[in-house]
């Protein structure tokens, strides 16, 4: 990066006329792709993995509670896993493990595992369709929204996707799914923020150009949907080919064999393209068939195999392999893991081996930023369970979701309450926090400390009140490195301006920082 | 962002905005996706009133492109002079039953203990796992090999349509005769009653191991089918479609006792795993009570049950909206709510649900034949796949060699798989998320994998090679296919006549403009493709000569192959 250029004079305000807010934000208006990149507030190269276990997967066999043995004896004595094989973790004796994930088991016990116990929402829905459509556009029950909870996260913080993505500042895919679809969760509200790959070989080279404009209609609504389709697909298909090249090959020999574990396959790539650079901030897995309304178990081979067994065990080593790689490649302390499924399982079981559609389930955060540990307490089995009975709610899954947002993607109140909709509370589940060079990003009303114009093109004036005594500015760019020191020294009680030349300057978010004493004011700047 | 409560949604998006509201909304939307059901400006407000307008080659070759898996010049020529009815009667006529699917998987690996090669597996025993899996295979294969050689008939695209609506899963059945009973049942039906098949699917014995209908008993109920039926294959989730949870288990307790037979591959009733009890059904089935039945009458309450569904109009406009999805376009306003699916709902109770008269209705209707309606509708990768291989006729292996002949069909069925449409193994019981997920729909078979995908496949199909695979070659025989249009000495008139095929939509003037200087090869007087053409004609022996048309029509064919025009039918 070049080294910039700034002036650094700061001179009284006495004699320079006063532009009341700046023209050039007024001109953009409300609402505008340039008002929203002035919002953007996430600084963080943090990264979100999630898991989806597709098909409702049965935590009552997956998290065990102990404590419930004897009325789980009752209500599901033909898929009850043994309890003496039933996997112990640190600190407790009333929750246990499957026992096919020892991985799960290993990282939990080394504090990098949270177990959110009892993750439902209000009136859950039985259906796949509409329960799957709730979690990922963390609905109501009762509510259809046209967009995905990550969608919306990543429209306010990269307002106008995809129109002029990617760019120099972003060249990455936002989201990447790994697979064919593209998750409902990334749904934005334009389009999906999502771009989908299924391997890191495979890139092709698209028709563009050429066209005349698309009619009005439903028929040029379809065409102008192709044509950009392949128009991203060539820009994004050369970044992820870059840092796939960075990271050529997987670091850990815990991975099991390509093509034998889906989610390890999925999770490998993603741990490559982590480790190459690349800057996306989410990455959406899957894993399939937790649909087990029948033969969950093995009855013959013993409980604790069959199906559900597999399964688990597929989940459980691919999440270690993954850990075990991103550690090698030093990329632990940006990178963490969220589960989920459309819905737990029944409490009792069908007769034939399996479980019904249910309710809530027990959600894994996985990572070394995670406060390992169970969040919320075992849930509590009727003594004589009937096929109406489900697990108590104890959690609202958006709960999780805000508290990702808050605390791991840093962001500010607006952007949370843009993206979840509602208010809910946040869960004590990572140890990372949020105190970068440039948190508390102040408003645009606080006129102690602003700069016009703003945005900036070629150059700006940075406006600030001091009350006197020492003070300090600094640049920071949009994850929080610092830039530069725009003015330093001693200066008496007063409005002051400093001209600073963003020529030079990648275009972007900017925060700067004004320190008096033990004060600290930070404001955005973007720089076009 | 407005919030819409899910029991509103349909009736929501139904409402016309004001004219304010609409304006903003038109303003936020993004020219390229899809934020909500898209609106238009050019809007359809035509209906089920028969189509009386001029029916040319243009609303021919519309018809035949929504109604069949690639239409090609010889269909155009087939069906040219006779009239809309006569057109849609052909196209609704039931193909024959074809022979059954045969062992062409014996190999030096693996011979079938049971069945010789070239002999039908499905009226044998199971056999062994292997020979399961290869016969499931074998079915898979024979499903591409009909739609590949489809008659003029729109019998392949409703095979398709019931698979996607009464979705089941091969992998998930396992018995693959199973899977062709099943597959059977669909096939016959295809054009036949709607209630008759819900009937039936529903004791079918591949439904009944695969939504656990085959567990269902008294002691044990299992909500299953009870749930997707209703959900997925009668009343839907409409507006107003209104059932309950209770209904949901209320029916799982009338369907108890269904068992499968893995001998004769058939269902049957045991009374001793019926729930005898009376069976309660909330207002939207009009508390409906099925009294329970003990002993073979116990399978009665089935009937009973399927009557009482089917007696709810939400079942007809159900079923009519996903015919409107699958053969239309995906937005159902309220427009076309009014004008169409309510009407057509109508025509389906009036005819006690049989399926040609719904169809005939809607393919000779306006709606069907507005142009706003024509070349919107993005192609499933059948549509796209086998509809390439069938236009450009490309000559698959024949019956003298059946393992090579199911080899031919066995590459596309597997590029289909990569193209996320695997027939036979749809996602999940809901079929295919193109023609049930907002907002995106059909726009969810298009995606930075699926697309390039699709280019490469037809990229590779018509290079000079074609595709190789297990000793198999398939490629487009690029000099038959220019020939028979009108005039192809004209690139002018060449362009158009395979504009006209291969895309719904005008290319434009500066598309056109490009694909001529690709036949041109950069020159801009239009004799120097005439005159190539025409040495060609005149020599076809001559090495140079081809050579030098078959280049420019390559790049040319190629070219429009990956436009985004070609996505759509």
């Amino acid at each position: 990066m070049k080294r910039r250029t700034f002036f650094k004079r700061a001179l009284p305000i006495a004699t320079v006329p006063f532009l009341v807010n700046g023209f050039q934000m007024k001109a953009f208006g409300r609402g505008s792709i340039f008002e929203k990149l002035l919002q953007s507030a996430t600084q963080t190269d943090r990264v979100l993995v999630i898991v989806q276990l597709t098909g409702g997967n049965d935590g009552l066999n997956t998290v065990i509670p102990l404590d419930q043995y004897s009325a789980l004896s009752t209500s599901r004595a033909n898929i009850l896993i043994p309890d003496n094989l039933v996997l112990p973790l640190n600190g407790t004796t009333l929750t246990g493990l499957h026992p096919s994930m020892t991985g799960m088991q290993n990282l939990y016990n080394n504090q990098q595992v949270a177990i959110v116990q009892g993750v439902s929402y209000p009136n859950p829905n039985f259906s796949h369709f509409t329960a799957t459509d709730i979690w990922l556009t963390a609905s109501d029950s009762n509510q259809v929204l046209p967009t995905g909870w990550v969608g919306r996260f990543l429209d306010q913080e990269y307002a106008g996707y995809p129109l002029g993505f990617p760019n120099t500042q972003y060249p990455d895919p936002l989201a990447l799914q790994i697979g064919s679809v593209v998750s409902t969760a990334l749904q934005g509200p334009a389009v999906n923020m999502g771009i989908a790959i299924s391997n890191l070989s495979n890139f092709y080279q698209l028709t563009t150009g050429n066209y005349n404009s698309a009619p009005n209609n439903p028929a040029g609504h379809e065409l102008s949907f192709l044509r950009e389709t392949s128009l991203q697909t060539n820009q994004y298909s050369n970044s992820i080919q870059t840092a796939a090249a960075a990271q050529a090959t997987n670091l850990s020999t815990k991975y099991p064999t390509a093509g034998t574990n889906s989610l390890a396959d999925q999770l490998a790539i993603v741990a490559r393209l982590i480790g190459g650079g690349l800057q996306t901030k989410i990455y959406m897995v899957s894993l399939g068939s937790f649909d087990t309304h029948s033969a969950q178990v093995d009855g013959t081979a013993g409980n604790e195999s069959g199906t559900h067994a597999d399964l688990l065990q597929k989940f459980s080593d691919a999440v270690a392999a993954f850990q075990d790689d991103i550690t090698l490649m030093q990329q632990q302390d940006r990178v963490i893991g969220m589960t989920f499924s459309e819905f737990g399982r029944r409490i009792i079981s069908n007769s034939s081996l399996g479980t019904d559609h249910g309710t809530a389930e027990p959600v894994f955060l996985f990572g070394s930023q995670v406060k390992g540990g169970l969040i919320g307490t075992n849930p509590v089995i009727p003594a004589n369970a009937t096929v109406n009975d489900n697990i108590a709610m104890q959690q609202d899954f958006r709960s999780v979701y805000a508290s990702v947002l808050k605390n791991w993607f840093c962001v500010p109140d607006d952007v949370l309450m843009a993206s979840m909709l509602q208010t809910f509370p946040l869960i004590d589940m990572l140890n990372a926090t949020c105190t970068t060079g440039v948190s508390n990003v102040e408003g645009e009303q606080n006129n102690s400390l602003r700069n016009y114009p703003n945005p900036a093109n070629s150059s700006t004036i940075i406006e600030f009140e001091t009350t006197g005594g020492n003070i300090q500015m600094k640049l920071y760019d949009e994850v929080g490195h610092e830039v530069e020191t725009i003015v330093e020294g001693t200066y008496a009680p007063g409005t002051y301006q400093t001209e600073l030349d963003t020529h030079n300057m990648a275009k972007g978010v900017y925060f700067y920082t004004l320190k008096q004493g033990e004060q600290s004011t930070t404001k955005r700047m973007l720089v076009m | 962002m407005k919030q819409i409560k899910r029991s509103e949604f349909l009736g929501a998006a139904a409402e016309s905005l004001a004219p304010d509201e609409e304006k903003n909304k038109k303003a936020a939307v993004s020219p390229f996706a899809n934020k909500e059901m898209p609106r238009f400006d050019a809007k359809s407000m035509t209906g089920l009133t028969q189509y009386t307008g001029h029916f040319g080659t243009a609303q021919l070759a519309h018809l035949l492109r929504r109604t069949m898996f690639g239409f090609t010049q010889a269909d155009l020529n087939y069906f040219n002079g006779m009239t809309l009815d006569q057109v849609v009667a052909a196209l609704l006529t039931h193909a024959p039953t074809p022979a059954p699917p045969l062992n062409a998987y014996n190999n030096s690996n693996y011979t079938d203990p049971l069945v010789p090669l070239g002999q039908t597996w499905v009226n044998t025993a199971y056999g062994d796992g292997t020979g399961n899996s290869l016969r499931r295979k074998s079915l898979k294969n024979w499903w591409v090999g009909l739609m590949l050689n489809q008659d003029r008939s729109i019998t392949e695209k409703m095979t398709l349509f019931w698979h996607n609506h009464f979705a089941t899963q091969m992998a998930s059945i396992g018995d693959a005769r199973y899977c062709y009973v099943h597959h059977l049942l669909l096939r016959a039906n295809a054009l036949g009653n709607f209630k008759t098949l819900a009937r039936a699917v529903t004791t079918d014995p591949g439904m009944l191991v695969y939504l656990n209908g085959d567990t269902n008993t008294a002691g044990a109920p299992n909500e299953n089918y009870g749930r997707e039926f209703q959900e997925l294959f009668t009343v839907g989730k409409g507006p107003n479609s209104l059932y309950t949870q209770a209904d949901v288990e209320a029916a799982a307790h009338v369907l108890t006792g269904w068992k499968d037979d893995r001998t004769t591959i058939t269902s049957s009733f045991n009374p001793a795993k019926h729930d005898t009890s009376d069976k309660v059904f909330s207002a939207f089935y009009n508390n409906t009570v099925i009294t329970g039945q003990t002993g073979v009458n116990g399978a009665l309450e089935t009937d009973q049950f399927v009557d009482m569904v089917f007696a709810q109009v939400e079942t007809a406009k159900y079923l009519c909206r996903c015919l409107y999805r699958y053969f239309i376009y995906y937005t159902i306003d309220s427009q076309v709510e009014a004008n169409i699916i309510t009407p057509l709902a109508d025509i389906a109770v009036q005819n006690n649900y049989d399926i040609v008269p719904i169809l005939s209705a809607l393919f000779k209707s306006e709606h069907f034949f507005d142009v706003n309606n024509v070349g919107c509708h993005i192609k499933n990768p059948i549509d796209h796949l086998i509809g390439v291989s069938r236009q450009f006729n490309i000559a698959f292996p024949n019956a003298s060699n059946i393992a090579n002949q199911y080899k031919g069909w066995a590459i596309i069925a597997n590029l289909l798989i990569n193209l996320t449409m695997d027939p036979g193994d749809p996602p999940n019981v809901a079929g295919w998320p193109a023609y049930y997920q907002e907002p995106q729909y059909h726009e969810l078979w298009i995606n930075s994998v699926t697309l390039p995908f699709r280019n490469q496949y037809t990229d590779i199909l018509s290079s000079a090679n074609g595709l190789n695979t297990a000793g198999i070659n398939l490629k487009m025989d690029l000099i038959a296919f220019t020939q028979q249009f009108s005039n192809p000495e004209d690139p002018n008139q060449l362009i158009a006549d395979a504009a006209a095929l291969l895309s719904p939509n005008d290319l434009g003037v500066d598309q056109t403009a490009f694909i001529k200087t690709i036949l041109l090869s950069g020159q801009t007087a239009d004799h120097y493709w005439s005159d190539a053409w025409i040495q060609y004609i005149n020599t076809p022996s001559n090495q140079t000569y081809l050579n030098t048309v078959l280049t420019r029509l390559r790049s040319m064919y190629t070219y429009i192959l990956d436009l985004a025009e070609y996505q759509l039918i």
